[in-house]
Parts: C-alpha cells; sequence; structure tokens
C-alpha cells in the first residue's frame, strides 16, 4: 500500500499566518463571540471582477489552495477535495434574505449559483482547468476529515498521487448569531469565539526530504471517552506505534462539557507536550485542518510556540505528532503525523 | 465482478417503495404534477415530481416523538434507508463494520427558509438552527439506525449520490467497512425553486428529455440508498445480489459553474473512468439511464458526450427524469435503484414526453417500455460546478 505526505500546508485564519514566513510570532487577541479570519490581499490570487463576486469562503478556498499547489511546486493536481461543514453560508444566507424581503420577486442568480456546496472546489478546478476527480464533503466537524481520508484512499489504492485537500469556512452574517444564541444558553458552552478560516493541504504518494507522513487516520461517528480510549490504542497498535512514541498532542479543546474527551485521552500520554490551537482560530467545523497546520509547521521547523502549550515540556526534537479532534463528544478523529 | 448491492429503497414522486417505483416505470406513469407542499408563489409556473406524503404522515409512520426535529431531508432519508436495510434483511448493524454515506443539496434549508426570522425569538423554531447544516439530517438518521462508526455526507450539487455510491464501494474494497449504505435525500424546497426560477432552466410543462424542443426541467424530490456489502458478508451469509457496482468514475468538466461544455468533455471522461474501471468495452454497454434533465444545455452537451463515447452505434438510452423529476442530489441514487430494477426486470423504461431529435445529434431514446436482454447498465448524473460522476452496474 503506497504512503502519504503531506507537501505543503497553508492556513488562512484568525491569526496572521498567511503573509507571514514565521510561526505563530505574534499572537493576534481575537474577539469573544465572532472571530473573523485576517484576510490577505486577494489581488495576487484572484482577479478583482472575480473577487467581487465571491463570498470570504470561495476567497479564503481558493487563496490558500493555490499557495498550498505553490508550496508543493504542483500544477495539476489528480484530485481536487474539499471539506466544509456549513458550506457558502454567506450565499445561502444573501439569497435566502433576498426571497423574503422581496417576497420571491427580482431574484437575480448570482447568489443561488454560488451558495452551492461544492462551489470552492468547482472554483478551483475552474481557475486551474482542472478535469480530474473532484469531491466536496459537507459533514460538520468531519467534513475535513471526510475529504483527508477521501485523499488517503485515492493515493492508497493507487487511483491519485498528488491531491489537494482542504477544510473551509465562513462565518456568513445571521446564522451564526442564533447559533452563538443557542450556545450562551448552554451550561458549559464553547469558550472559544467561533471563526472562519480555509486550511489546504498538498497530500502525495511521492516522499522527499524532511517530509511529513501522513501515517494514518480514523474517525468514528459516535463514541464514549471510553470507547474513544480503546479506538485510539488499537489505532496506535494498527499502526506500530507506542504510547511513549507520541511527542506532541493536538487537541481540538473548546472549553467546553465535552472536553473531558480529550481530558480522558491525554492521561494516555504522560510524556506527550499537549497543545491546543482553537483559543487562536476559533472553533468552526473546520477548525480541525488548522490543527493540521500547526502539526505540520511544528514537524517542518522542529519548534512549538509558547501560545499553543496547553500543558507539558516542549521535546528536544518532535517526530511523531497526534490530533484528536471532536464536537460536541461526536465526529471523533485521530490524525498522525510524522516526519 | 465489482461491490454487490444486496438491498435498495427508494421513495420518489412514483412510489413509496421499490416495488411501487417499478410498477409506474413498467406503466410509463410519470409522477409529475402540480405542488402540493410548499407555499410559493412559483407554485402556477412550475411542475414538479413531488412525494404525496407530508412531514406529519411521514413522521408518523417513521413512529418518531411529536418534539422532534427531522427536516424532509432526514424523513425522507430515514424512510428509505430504512426500507434498504430490510429488503437487504438487515436486523442490526452491529454485528458488522457498518458506515452511511449521504447526499444532499438542501440540507435543513427547508425548515430554515420557514423559520429563519423567528430563529432570534421562537424557542419552538430554534429546533431547527442546528438542522440547518446538511450533515444534521445525515447524524439523525445515522442514530436512527444505529450506525456509529463512519457517517458523512457529500454535496457536489446534481452528482452528489452518485458520489457517495462511489466513495462507499472504495471504502469496501480497502477493507475500511463491511457494510455501507449509499445514497442520498433532497426534498423540494422554496429556496431550490427560486434558484432554478433566476436560471430560467424550469419548465411550466413536464419535462421532455432529449427533445429538440425542451424546455427545461422538472424538479423533483426523494430519497434512496443501495446497500454495499463486502463479498465475504455476501459469502458467509449466502446474501441474495441485486446487482454489481462494476465501474465508476468521477471528472470535473472545468467549463463553467453551472453550465456544461459543447463538448461534454466532463461528461466524456465520467464515462470513460467508469468503463475502465469496469473493464468493459463501450459496445458491451446495454443501456445509458441518461443523467437528461431536458435542460437545453445538458441535453445536448450529454448527447455528444454518449456519441464520442460510443460513436455512431450509441445503445439504448433514457431519461427517467419525466417520471420523478430532477431529484438533485438523490438523483444519481435513484437512477441507479431504477438501473437495477431494469437489470432484474431485464427491461429499459422509456424516456417520457420525447417527440423529434436534438438536430445536431440526432439522438433518439427509447420511448416506450422494451424488454431486452440486459447486462450493463451506465448510469450518468451530473451537476453544477462541473462535477460529473458515471456509474456501472451489472448483472449479478
Amino acid at each position: 500500500m503506497k504512503k502519504v505526505y503531506i507537501h505543503s500546508a497553508v492556513t488562512i485564519s484568525a491569526q496572521n499566518t498567511f503573509e507571514n514566513s514565521e510561526f505563530l510570532n505574534e499572537i493576534k487577541a481575537i474577539p469573544l463571540k465572532i472571530a473573523p479570519a485576517h484576510y490577505p490581499n486577494y489581488r495576487d490570487y484572484i482577479a478583482p471582477a472575480a473577487s467581487r463576486r465571491m463570498a470570504a469562503g470561495v476567497k479564503m478556498g481558493v487563496t490558500a489552495a493555490t499557495k498550498a499547489l505553490e508550496k508543493a511546486n504542483l500544477k495539476h493536481p489528480d484530485a481536487i477535495i474539499i471539506g466544509t461543514g456549513m458550506g457558502c453560508i454567506e450565499d445561502t444566507e444573501k439569497f435566502l434574505n433576498s426571497i423574503i424581503a422581496n417576497d420571491e420577486a427580482f431574484l437575480t442568480p448570482t447568489a443561488f449559483i454560488q451558495s452551492t456546496h461544492n462551489t470552492v472546489g468547482a472554483q478551483i478546478a475552474l481557475g486551474l482547468k482542472c478535469k480530474a476527480y473532484n469531491n466536496t464533503f459537507v459533514h460538520a466537524a468531519l467534513s475535513f476529515e471526510s475529504a483527508l481520508m477521501d485523499a488517503q484512499l485515492l493515493i492508497q489504492q493507487e487511483e491519485a498521487h498528488h491531491i489537494l485537500v482542504g477544510g473551509v469556512d465562513e462565518l456568513g452574517k445571521e446564522i451564526i448569531n442564533y447559533i452563538q444564541l443557542l450556545e450562551d444558553a448552554k451550561y458549559k458552552g464553547i469558550q472559544v469565539p467561533f471563526g472562519e478560516g480555509a486550511s489546504f493541504f498538498v497530500a502525495s504518494s511521492d516522499t522527499e526530504e524532511n517530509a511529513v507522513e501522513l501515517v494514518d487516520m480514523d474517525v468514528c461517528s459516535t463514541a464514549c471517552q471510553e470507547t474513544i480510549q480503546n479506538k485510539l490504542k488499537s489505532f496506535l497498535i494498527k499502526n506500530k506505534i507506542e504510547h511513549a512514541d507520541i511527542d506532541a498532542l493536538v487537541l481540538g479543546r473548546n472549553g467546553d462539557a465535552f472536553d473531558v474527551y480529550y481530558d480522558s485521552v491525554t492521561s494516555l500520554f504522560k510524556n506527550a507536550t499537549k497543545l491546543h490551537y482553537k483559543h487562536l482560530s476559533g472553533e468552526f467545523y473546520t477548525a480541525s485542518p488548522f490543527g493540521m497546520w500547526v502539526a505540520f509547521e511544528i514537524l517542518k521547523r522542529q519548534e512549538i510556540p509558547e501560545a499553543l502549550i496547553y500543558d507539558g515540556k516542549t521535546k528536544a526534537e518532535i517526530h511523531t505528532i497526534l490530533l484528536y479532534n471532536q464536537f460536541k463528544g461526536r465526529d471523533h478523529s485521530f490524525i498522525l503525523l510524522k516526519r | 465482478m465489482g461491490v454487490a448491492i444486496t438491498g435498495m429503497g427508494i421513495i420518489s414522486a412514483i412510489g413509496h417503495s421499490v416495488e411501487e417505483n417499478k410498477t409506474s416505470l413498467m406503466a410509463s406513469e410519470s409522477g409529475i404534477g402540480p405542488l402540493r407542499h410548499i407555499q410559493t408563489k412559483n407554485s402556477k409556473h412550475i411542475k414538479v415530481g413531488e412525494i404525496s406524503l407530508s412531514n406529519t404522515q411521514l413522521s408518523k409512520q417513521l413512529q418518531l416523538s411529536e418534539d422532534h426535529s427531522f427536516t424532509r431531508t432526514g424523513l425522507l432519508g430515514l424512510f428509505a434507508a430504512k426500507a434498504a436495510l430490510q429488503n437487504a434483511n438487515i436486523i442490526t448493524n452491529a454485528d458488522h463494520k457498518t458506515g452511511f454515506i449521504t447526499a444532499t443539496t438542501v440540507g435543513g434549508m427547508d425548515m430554515t427558509e420557514l423559520f429563519l426570522k423567528q430563529f432570534a425569538t421562537d424557542v419552538d423554531a430554534q429546533k431547527y438552527i442546528q438542522s440547518h447544516h446538511a450533515g444534521d439530517a445525515t447524524q439523525k438518521i445515522a442514530d436512527a439506525l444505529d450506525i456509529t462508526e463512519f457517517v458523512t455526507t457529500i454535496s457536489t450539487a446534481c452528482s452528489s449520490a452518485a458520489n457517495a455510491i462511489m466513495l462507499g464501494a472504495r471504502m469496501i474494497k480497502a477493507g475500511k467497512l463491511d457494510r455501507v449504505i449509499v445514497g442520498g435525500s433532497d426534498p423540494l424546497s422554496k429556496f431550490t425553486i427560486n434558484g432554478f426560477k433566476t436560471l430560467m432552466i424550469q419548465s411550466d410543462e413536464p419535462c421532455a428529455p432529449f427533445d429538440a424542443h425542451r424546455k427545461g426541467l422538472n424538479l423533483g424530490e426523494a430519497a434512496a440508498y443501495l446497500v454495499l456489502e463486502s463479498d465475504e458478508i455476501v459469502q458467509k451469509e449466502n446474501k441474495n445480489v441485486l446487482a454489481y457496482l462494476s465501474g465508476y468514475g468521477n471528472a470535473n468538466d472545468a467549463f463553467h459553474q453551472t453550465a456544461s461544455s459543447e463538448n461534454g468533455e466532463g461528461a466524456f471522461l465520467a464515462m470513460q473512468k467508469a468503463l475502465k474501471m469496469a473493464g468493459l468495452n463501450p459496445n458491451q454497454i446495454d443501456y445509458v439511464n441518461a443523467h437528461g434533465t431536458a435542460t437545453p444545455n445538458n441535453d445536448l452537451s450529454e448527447s455528444v458526450a454518449i456519441q464520442r463515447i460510443f460513436g455512431k452505434n450509441n445503445p439504448d438510452f433514457s431519461s427517467t427524469k419525466a417520471f420523478t423529476g430532477h431529484t438533485l442530489a438523490a438523483a444519481g441514487v435513484v437512477e441507479a435503484v431504477f438501473s437495477i430494477i431494469s437489470l432484474q426486470e431485464q427491461t429499459v423504461f422509456p424516456n417520457l414526453n420525447f417527440k423529434s431529435a436534438i438536430p445536431e445529434t440526432g439522438l433518439i431514446p427509447v420511448t416506450s417500455v422494451v424488454k431486452k436482454e440486459l447486462s450493463h447498465v451506465l448510469s450518468n448524473s451530473f451537476g453544477f460546478g462541473g462535477n460529473c460522476s458515471t456509474l456501472i452496474f451489472s448483472k449479478a
């Protein structure tokens, strides 16, 4: 079975992570409730006329994708696979509100066309004139993980060699406020702001110097803490990794009641540096690929920015990183990266 | 041979079971008619393929509690998925590593469009805030079916369900799952009706796929699922195999966000990939269940692609969209079910409302119920964003 390597990682996030050669060197304080991304200068990536019609998610997605391909020196991917939890919510709200406001009259197609969930994948394909495999996953906190797993399958089964895979979500203007309303009413609700962003990667069957390998990944829709512990143990056994081999643990903590899942997993890895990231990116359905970007940069640079450390000391060498994410006790995912 | 299909379930405008759908297809009875369940100013100007059961009736049949927050996507999906499991004689999903992969474009929009302006203040409406995103209905169906392992949702516009079927097959082949329920669910919604209205591709008459004077599509709603199982289960449990999924292909037209290219490149590539995987020559395909939405653009582009693949001797083909309407994300699996019925019954179903051929290509679809020997059926599904997918089903 072919191995899977990650050749590039790019993220547009609430932090200055896109037009910055440093790695989370200056942490931006983000708003308490809703944290928009730090948008790059799109003019370098998208023609202004096209850009005007695009919502935040499409712009972030196309831009992050372009840079991920550039960094990996890849012009024509064999597949483009996207994950997005809320889809193109900005244009969805726009079209829906014009239906409501004008009582179904005077509607124009642009917002409807761009509200389709596969818009980002389609726009990337269109821009590259890429006729290859193209897919979009829209499954909450497993949207990106489903896309990554699809990429892993395609490479392992030798159906594709170089794949562009990404996660993208935009805040929108209205439904996010209702979601926030529900969350605020909860006992021990999410303690980080809601955010947005785009994280893109090139996955490849080719190795390179100091390559980061996607050793394996697994997802699980529903499980209790004990089941997750057991699943994680068998996941590591399957991949011949000892608990002590894990140098850093990247966890999707957001401060809500379900962080107990992370506590339970943490107890298995006494020696690993425990990291968190959602206090920097915000929480959203595709925040987890920001965590994967973090892990990729750590493995490449062999340094861990202070802001990421939740608990423990940094090891001198970082070879293996395990990522675990869940949302409200569901949509669990493990990603194992190795340099 | 491909991946074994051991069960199927469907609810569409032409029936609430596989049996009822089959009866309508055999009798050339269309399900296209006036819109009933949705309040819209467009009612008089469109024809749709609507499922007769209301949400209340569906909830009752599914024995859901009165305060449930299933949207219509979830209700139709659960209805069809339960039927598929029953058809495959599956009592529990706990005995095998089981996945659920479904497709939708509407997600929870049918409720969001009713309650958006009440979300801030109306406590009763607030249960539909969390049901807006596409994964919510999927999760509810998976919960009801006790599927806890791999659950995901695909949305590539009108090719979505074909991609869900494809992913399920790849996961069975890779040994990641032993059993997977694959398909899609898409209800009608005011949002989609108005969206297609702005694109001016909805017909006010029953649609006429591949006809020279076609006026556009009729939207429809449906949910359908297939059960795919590993060869090991099939052998061990001596399962009845309905058909095999022997090939599939996914390509992108990379031409325009909503329109298909003149040479049908995406469709051509998808069919070519599927044939290659199935190890079949084009002349071994006995019937093509075309995407055939009856829009001027799609049918011409698809006709060109069919001619590029099959040359002058194209196989029998028809679009069944004039029976069901275009069921968007569900279309790929609705037509997968029809393709399997074709193989089981050794019957090609008619392309209703066809009168004269498109002048550019001269292609003439099958217009009546035809009994013939069928070994391999090819089914196309294409969507916005250039997403093109092809599936090939082979006789068990």
